[in-house]
């Protein structure tokens, strides 16, 4: 296998938590708390997990759009925690970032032409006519036409927006693209627009993309590998048919089996594992393991320590200590 | 469309994507909707056109007053006194210092040459005394000095004329100048936050304690201020009005999904600040303008009366101002200083209204 082209070794962002004034300590909100996964060229890996999980700070963190508070980021073998703001800006090319919002990630008084333009001339200064071609390359590309080039970004609908952010994202030929819930504010008929886009551009193109999203569906579809975040850490990871064949973390487990699907006999037939109450604050997260508050499982060990990764199958881990558990029932072990 | 609540309105998507043209240059609608909106409030619009009419006669003060003719015809050979000195000599005077177009001796030399003069509407300079007067300075309106002298024996009307002109100048000179500052400094501040914005603030802070006309009174009995000195000192002030605005709006924008979008695309943070940070930040500052201009004028008529400004001799409105204090037995001079200053402030006002309304973003009709 190739090497990795992002790398991330316990990655922690913590936000506030500095020494108050009069010695006063406020307690940091762990968004991550020590994520580690990489992603090799042309691989898709999905992170799914609920809103205040963390996930969108992970891809704004190893973007460095963030600075990190501990922890190593890699791309392509360069240690990039502490690279100065010179060099970042030289690999930014490399790496690039869909927003969510395609209203709020347009700046509402640049015109087409230049809002992919401006990321052209990142890569060196194009003769103006080589410059509006490229740019109306591109925008056939994400599936718009050159009549668009003079247009301002209100008048266009969301999934066109989504259409101009991925074209610009492109305009700089990154080999890394982390789309950040790139189709949630989007309908579920343009979604599906959206998203098919997204994997012929990853096919054609070839780029590898860390797909972040709470929409397990949506993961399925694109994603090679497929991690699942709950409260700043990362509590399974599997390659995307293992895992939605196979859950073995609770939290995954609980997260598909609400998860809607097409088929009501298939509906019916499965059984759902509802999860009681909210997910603690990142502040003061509960000690040990994360998700026992809300775990139907867990037991007094639980609370102990952090459960380290185990691997429970090819490029499958989790973080759970109870592997007697299986398809929702105790299974008792045969030592 | 007003119902609609959305602060752009859209024009339909087969428009000429080419829109709306402002003075030849191509504008957004949304810059489209400002202008109809602005010229929509007749007052502030004509309030703008008196303000740029009197503007730019006073920027050719020296060919509406003047002590000299604009135009001297001598023995077949024209002359341009208003832009070039001639000696005297020229016109069949004795002396080879500057010709005084005023001394009958060489408006005869010229009419008895057959030339002739062509004078400006009026024929006094700022600083032309005229010796002639009925009643001693300073001395009431005539059909010679039409709003009266002052109390050298200067005309009025020619003084005004020149002292709005170093007025609007000044204030314009000191609102760009404080502006270009603010607006830098501002957006330092809320572009880059955390402990620059920390610190800048409570400079700030103490700087604005710092008491302004102590200082001003302090520097100007040390130096005689000339224009520049004064408009520096001014500045040392002034340019802390802009930066709480900027720095408001900086803070907001450097969180939008664009500007992050941007630095995620790697581009420097000084092109951010100026392509994508800034327009949004102009809509503040443009509104505020008017009324920074407006204070720019106040500033420099308040010294002016309180003999701290301009150096003595030179006209504007608080020099007239203060001759018209002095000498109450001579209500010319105060009427027309004040009528003057307060025709001013109020056009500014009433422009600075008008931008406002248009700038306002829940104002959806234009």
């Amino acid at each position: 296998m190739k090497d990795p082209i992002v790398e991330i070794d316990n990655l922690q962002k913590h936000y506030g938590g500095s020494k108050g004034f009069f010695g006063r300590v406020r307690k940091p909100v762990k968004a991550v708390d020590g994520v580690s996964f990489t992603i090799h060229p042309g691989e898709v890996v999905g992170l799914v997990g609920e809103s205040g999980s963390g996930k969108s700070t992970v891809g704004r963190t190893l973007l460095r759009l963030h600075e990190p508070t501990a922890g190593k980021i890699r791309f392509d073998g360069e240690d990039i925690t502490h690279a100065t703001p010179q060099r970042m800006r030289a690999l930014r090319r490399d790496m690039q970032i869909i927003f969510q919002d395609p209203y709020s990630s347009l700046n509402p008084r640049t015109r087409v032409i230049d809002i992919v333009g401006e990321a052209l001339d990142l890569l060196g200064p194009l003769p103006k006519a080589e410059r509006s071609e490229r740019v109306v390359q591109l925008l056939e590309q994400v599936g718009l036409t050159g009549d668009h080039l003079r247009r301002f970004p209100h008048e266009f609908s969301g999934g066109q927006r989504q259409r101009l952010c991925i074209a610009r994202a492109l305009a700089v030929r990154p080999r890394f693209v982390v789309a950040d819930e790139p189709v949630a504010a989007l309908d579920v008929s343009i979604q599906a627009q959206i998203m098919n886009l997204l994997v012929d551009l990853q096919r054609e193109i070839g780029i590898a993309m860390l797909f972040i999203s709470h929409d397990l569906g949506l993961v399925e579809f694109i994603a090679d590998r497929v991690m699942v975040m709950y409260l700043g850490r990362v509590v399974e990871m599997a390659p995307a048919r293992e895992l939605y064949a196979n859950p073995r973390h609770p939290y995954t487990r609980a997260l598909l089996s609400t998860a809607p699907t097409v088929d009501p006999r298939a509906a019916r037939a499965r059984k759902r594992e509802l999860l009681q109450g909210e997910p603690p604050s990142p502040a003061n997260p509960p000690s040990g393991c994360t998700f026992r508050t809300r775990c139907p499982f867990a037991v007094d060990a639980c609370a102990v320590e952090r459960p380290a990764y185990r691997q429970v199958g090819a490029g499958h881990f989790h973080a759970c200590i109870r592997d007697d558990v299986a398809g929702g029932q105790v299974v008792p072990q045969v030592a | 469309m007003g119902s609609s609540g959305t602060p752009i309105s859209q024009p339909p998507l087969g428009s000429d994507p080419t829109g709306e043209r402002f003075l030849g240059m191509r504008i957004t609608p949304v810059t489209g909707r400002r202008l109809r909106s602005f010229r929509a409030n007749r007052r502030g619009f004509w309030s703008l056109w008196l303000f740029l009419v009197i503007f730019v006669v006073t920027l050719f003060a020296e060919f509406v007053a003047n002590d000299r003719p604009l135009l001297v015809r001598y023995q077949g050979d024209l002359y341009f006194p208003v832009v070039q000195d001639y000696p005297e000599t020229t016109f069949g005077g004795d002396f080879l210092s500057f010709t005084d177009y005023r001394d009958p001796y060489i408006q005869e030399q010229i009419t008895q040459a057959g030339g002739w003069m062509l004078w400006p509407p009026i024929r006094y300079s700022y600083q032309t005394i005229n010796y002639e007067l009925e009643e001693p300075a300073p001395s009431p309106p005539t059909s010679e000095n039409w709003l009266g002298t002052d109390d050298q024996g200067r005309d009025v009307l020619a003084r005004l004329i020149y002292g709005l002109r170093i007025s609007i100048l000044f204030g314009l000179a000191l609102t760009v100048v404080s502006s270009v500052i603010g607006i830098a400094a501002g957006a330092v501040q809320g572009y880059f936050g955390g402990w620059v914005d920390l610190f800048f603030q409570r400079f700030l802070e103490i700087w604005g304690g710092l008491p302004q006309l102590f200082i001003l009174i302090i520097v100007s009995s040390i130096i005689v201020p000339g224009f520049w000195t004064l408009l520096g000192v001014l500045v040392l002030f002034s340019w802390t009005q802009l930066v709480g605005v900027v720095r408001a709006e900086f803070l907001r924008a450097r969180n939008f999904d664009y500007v992050r979008a941007a630095r995620a695309l790697g581009m420097s943070d000084g092109k951010i600040i100026l392509k994508h940070v800034l327009p949004n930040a102009m809509v503040a500052t443009l509104t505020f303008t008017p009324f920074i201009l407006n204070g720019s004028i106040v500033a420099l008529t308040a010294l002016d009366f309180l003999g701290l400004g301009l150096p003595p001799g030179s006209a504007s409105l608080g020099d007239l101002l203060r001759q018209g204090k002095e000498n109450l037995q001579a209500p010319w001079l105060g009427i027309t200083g004040f009528v003057a200053v307060a025709l001013i402030l109020s056009l500014l006002v009433f422009v600075g209204e008008a931008v406002r309304d248009a700038f306002d973003p829940r104002k959806t009709k234009a």
